[in-house]
């Protein structure tokens, strides 16, 4: 059961709930077990199980839960994060950037900012960014199309970024890298288009 | 052919920017990965974006340990013997 520490990470961001998340594991577990005939060899055992997981997770865990559809996310730029708090990883010296954004967010902020992303955001930003997922894996876990794999990846990691965010400033941690507000300027080069502007 | 753009292996901070994720997550083919780290060789203020999602990434990753229950192997353990059923996969097993 070498699985069972990340199987139960995931259990925990989806249910939000140490005994729901055990509950989870324990019929992962079970379903896996009865359920091995339809294993096929050469097959990804890992991704095989987060299958299951997350096929038992929707089906027991949500539909009880009956929470309400939540399939919209705000718009949010892209490199939210790193244009707030970008500057500050040169800020200084001596340390590793890492380091540096390591200290700004805590587990459970991080863990938090997971667990308020819209249910199938979130299980694509945890299977790819937390378990490292290929999104072919991610497409058959979820049994959705590629294509459908990288736009929530693209809108869920935009919103997991600005929830970092909000911690961050609820701290007062973001204020001495964050320009006061706002859109003017400041953003060397402006690389991305930041949205469209009506035409005309 | 629809498709303008001159293949001269140089491509823009745009391009290169539209592409961050697919390259973090390790799903370009070798040669646009290629020509993308050409062009985070030369900038900087490209590569300084990559780093930094490329480090938060890292950070929301290892952030996201649990401890395992203490009673949960144990149990999981035991709901599995309870079935009287031919022998499963061997799950104690790393992958």
């Amino acid at each position: 059961m070498e699985l069972m520490p990340s199987l139960y990470a995931a259990a925990m961001r989806m249910t939000r709930n140490p005994a729901d998340a055990e509950d989870l594991v324990q019929e992962t577990y079970l379903k896996a077990y009865r359920g091995f005939g339809g294993f096929q060899e050469g097959t990804n055992l890992k991704a095989w199980l987060y299958r299951i997981l997350t096929n038992t997770f929707i089906n027991q865990y949500r539909a009880r839960k009956r929470r309400p559809e939540e399939s919209e996310l705000d718009e949010v730029e892209d490199l939210y994060l790193y244009r707030r708090l970008g500057g500050l990883e040169a800020a200084q010296a001596g340390r590793s950037a890492e380091d540096e954004l390591m200290d700004y967010f805590t587990d459970h902020e991080v863990k938090e900012a997971i667990e308020s992303l819209p249910e199938q955001f979130r299980l694509a930003v945890l299977l790819a960014d937390v378990e490292g997922f290929a999104y072919k894996e991610i497409a058959e876990i979820l049994d959705i199309p590629i294509g459908t794999v990288m736009s929530r990846l693209h809108r869920g990691r935009k919103a997991l970024q600005k929830k970092l965010y909000e911690f961050a400033t609820e701290r007062g941690l973001a204020e001495r890298a964050s320009p006061e507000t706002g859109d003017s300027g400041g953003e060397e080069a402006g690389r991305l288009p930041t949205g469209p502007r009506a035409q005309g | 052919m629809a498709d303008h753009h001159h293949d001269h292996g140089a491509i823009d901070c745009r391009q290169v920017l539209a592409e961050l994720y697919t390259f973090l997550d390790g799903e370009l083919t070798e040669e646009r990965r290629a020509r993308i780290q050409r062009h985070l060789d030369d900038c900087n203020p490209c590569l300084e974006v990559f780093d930094f999602e490329a480090e938060l990434r890292s950070v929301v990753r290892s952030r996201c340990r649990e401890p395992v229950p203490p009673g949960l192997r144990a149990r999981v353990e035991a709901s599995l013997q309870s079935l009287a059923q031919p022998p499963g996969p061997d799950l104690t097993s790393p992958t």
